[in-house]
């Protein structure tokens, strides 16, 4: 399937960033015509995605975090999250709500929540390669929206 | 100041304000600590009425009060729960763990 649009951002696996995906997600999922809630999803479920990559893929190193941005047919928007870091040995393990590497810091619900608020969620990951999380949302169009 | 203390009868209201995410919630964790600390309060209460997004880090944040408040015999209530940090409350079920209003 051909993408009606797409963004590509590039940005290093500083904190700070973390605000900065889940505005340029949000801001990209605009021309969609989403509702309060649909955004709040999609900002809530970039958020999990890149403290993932920050905290747990480049756990003491500066990497680069790649989010991808396409726009399907029928208001089907996917969200890339990839990174070159660490990998993970066990994804369903990662999956699994509560499980957590990260200490007191973190919930273990970061998948979870990912789940819960979007259509589907994808992790593909090699430990020693990367990561790649891949999220569908399908915004629905809202009663007397313009064509 | 991403927190504001204020206290009444046995009772100490915090309230927790803007983005909580894992950039910030680490200051964040360290001032609450700080001040249930200082007060050692009968009971809590988290307001949230000043967040302007929230993700699992928040999560952590409630979790880690919580067990300050269990250690001291105290107890926890989270109250003017936003909608969008209610979604992520609900989705991983943290009102099993915690009474939120």
């Amino acid at each position: 399937m051909k993408a009606i649009d797409q963004a590509t951002i590039a940005f290093s696996s500083r904190s700070a960033n973390e605000g900065f995906a889940r505005a340029a997600a949000a801001c990209f999922a605009a021309q969609l015509d989403p509702t309060l809630d649909e955004v709040a999803d999609i900002k809530t479920a970039v958020s999990e995605a890149v403290t993932n990559a920050i905290v747990h893929a480049y756990p003491d190193r500066l990497g680069q975090i790649t989010l991808r941005l396409r726009l399907y047919d029928g208001g089907v928007l996917e969200i890339q999250v990839k990174d070159a870091g660490v990998g993970i040995p066990d994804v369903e393990q990662a999956r699994t709500p509560l499980f957590t590497t990260g200490g007191e810091e973190r919930s273990g619900m970061g998948f979870t929540i990912m789940e819960s608020f979007m259509d589907g969620l994808k992790v593909r990951s090699q430990p020693g390669k990367g990561t790649v999380v891949t999220m569908r949302k399908r915004i629905a169009r809202r009663a007397g929206a313009p064509k | 100041m991403p927190i504001t203390v204020s206290s009444r009868d046995s009772a100490l209201t915090i309230a927790l304000s803007g983005e909580i995410d894992h950039h910030g919630a680490r200051e964040m964790m360290a001032q609450l600590e700080d001040a249930i600390a200082e007060r050692a309060p009968a009971r809590l209460v988290l307001d949230l009425s000043g967040v302007t997004f929230m993700d699992s880090s928040g999560i952590a944040v409630l979790l880690k009060a919580l067990r300050q408040m269990g250690h001291i015999g105290g107890s926890l209530r989270v109250t003017n729960i936003p909608a969008q940090a209610r979604r992520v409350l609900d989705a991983a079920g943290v009102g099993r763990l915690i009474s939120l209003d």
